[in-house]
């Protein structure tokens, strides 16, 4: 099948081509990057058919608008952003076609922040270094997307999926897992972490969910030698602040690492808005 | 050598220094240690998305001194950063002084982190440490040699900065279409000359 391309009319307040990441090269200084909501994002790929590397767009707040030069099955999930296709109201989280020319419109999400779409094919952006996803902090892989900008399409690799997909996960509390340097800090600092309704800071971004709330004391005061740091590491600077480490974050850094988020519970950290409240469940509980 | 566990994935091998980490982290790719990323740090290395039995692979580590050299990389340095007649004043000479000393020495990339290709070079001795900027410059040039501690480094990109400017490069530190983007990859020998 003919491989077609997608025209970006308006692009939003931010929106990225994302896949899932460069693991493998936090030694050389490269942040894994990749979908923030990866189980979002997977779900769109896997409702147009396409494989679990696909590309998709990354739209942060809705605000996109972009026709295709080919007819192509395309899906939206994550942030609940209104869709539109030719004018035409239409569902999130189920394939739907784009015909050649029509216009697909992306409104604000009353909730969340990141919505996907994935189109069948994906976005055929020219890989670095292995991964197609734009990297906010070291700059590595294509640039933002910017209005007018025409991405490439691969060839769609698959028929669309049955609207009986996988349900998306429900939001709680971040699990987190004490350590590795939870011993830097006084000894209620779980506890408090656990106790404590942080609140979402405005500065939260693809590198980090930043938070406030009452500081965690220190009772280690000494600079910590650089140290690899993994997805979801809870690092705490001097003022005390938790930050939960996101896809784009450095691969090392100097601050200690109280605990780190599960897994499972990241897509959350990826549709918080500044404002929001958030919770911490140490685990295993106890 | 002490295994610290780092979420459900990953774990984190404390050793004595900066050298340990790197010949762990070299011993570890060698062997096959099975990881997604082995990132060696200023005394540890994280290895993330890992085995079970990493403590069991870790068991068989024979120590730093097993560390094979890397490749030397000669980096032509025009000696005018900023901060060079500082740092020449706290070594106790003049800059010409300063240089001389610092070409004198074989530099190790310990670990990359910061910014991609950016090398974290041991082999400065401890008496030639120097503190960081207390502010650090929101601008500092692509190919920037600078010190920080006992730690030297050389910017591969523009970037803020607090590391204390000696000197820059022409030297193409990073490039994601070489086989081995990073020119200072950890375990490379380094030695700075006069460009």
């Amino acid at each position: 099948m003919s491989t077609g391309e997608l025209r970006v009319l308006r692009a939003g307040v931010l929106t990225t081509v994302q896949d899932l990441g460069r693991p493998g090269l936090a030694h050389l200084g490269v942040p894994r990057s990749g979908a923030l909501d990866a189980p979002a994002a997977a779900l769109a790929n896997r409702l147009v058919g396409n494989r679990p590397d696909a590309a998709v767009l990354e739209v942060t707040l809705g605000g996109l608008e972009v026709v295709t030069s080919v007819g192509r099955w395309v899906a939206v999930t994550g942030a609940p952003a209104p869709l539109h296709v030719g004018g035409t109201a239409r569902g999130l989280a189920r394939a739907t076609w784009l015909a050649p020319g029509e216009r697909l419109r992306l409104g604000a999400p009353p909730a969340g922040v990141r919505s996907y779409l994935a189109v069948g094919g994906g976005v055929a952006a020219p890989p670095v270094l292995g991964s197609r996803s734009t990297d906010v902090l070291a700059g590595v892989g294509p640039p933002p997307v910017r209005d007018g900008a025409v991405l490439p399409l691969g060839a769609p690799s698959g028929p669309p999926a049955a609207l009986d997909t996988p349900r998306p996960p429900v939001p709680g509390p971040l699990r987190l897992l004490p350590g590795p340097r939870a011993d830097w800090f006084a000894a209620d600092a779980l506890e408090r972490l656990r106790d404590t309704s942080y609140v979402v800071l405005p500065a939260s971004n693809r590198v980090g969910l930043r938070l406030d709330g009452p500081p965690l004391p220190r009772v280690r005061h000494e600079e910590l030698p650089s140290e690899g740091m993994v997805l979801g590491a809870v690092q705490v600077p001097p003022d005390g602040r938790p930050v939960v480490f996101l896809a784009d974050h450095p691969p090392t850094g100097g601050y200690p690492v109280v605990g780190v988020v599960a897994r499972e519970d990241l897509w959350q950290c990826a549709q918080l808005r500044p404002g929001d409240r958030v919770r911490f469940a140490i685990s295993p509980a106890g | 050598m002490r295994i610290r566990e780092v979420g459900e994935h990953a774990f984190l091998v404390e050793v004595d220094d900066a050298g340990s980490a790197l010949a762990l982290a070299a011993w570890a790719r060698t062997t096959g240690v099975e990881a997604t990323d082995v990132v060696p740090g200023a005394g540890t290395v994280l290895f993330d998305g890992v085995a079970a039995d990493l403590a069991e692979r870790l068991a068989g580590w024979p120590g730093p001194s097993e560390a094979a050299p890397g490749g030397l990389v000669e980096l032509p340095v025009t000696w005018d950063g900023e901060d060079l007649d500082w740092v020449a004043r706290r070594w106790g000479t003049d800059p010409d002084g300063a240089v001389d000393r610092l070409c004198g020495i074989e530099l190790v990339s310990a670990f990359c982190g910061f910014a991609p290709g950016f090398a974290y070079l041991t082999g400065l001795p401890a008496e030639l440490a120097v503190p960081r900027l207390e502010t650090p410059r929101a601008q500092v040039p692509a190919g920037s040699v600078a010190l920080a501690d006992a730690w030297c480094g050389v910017y591969p990109s523009a970037s803020p900065g607090g590391w204390r400017l000696l000197g820059r490069t022409d030297a193409p530190l990073w490039d994601v279409d070489r086989e081995e983007p990073a020119l200072l990859a950890p375990g490379t020998r380094v030695r700075f000359a006069r460009g």
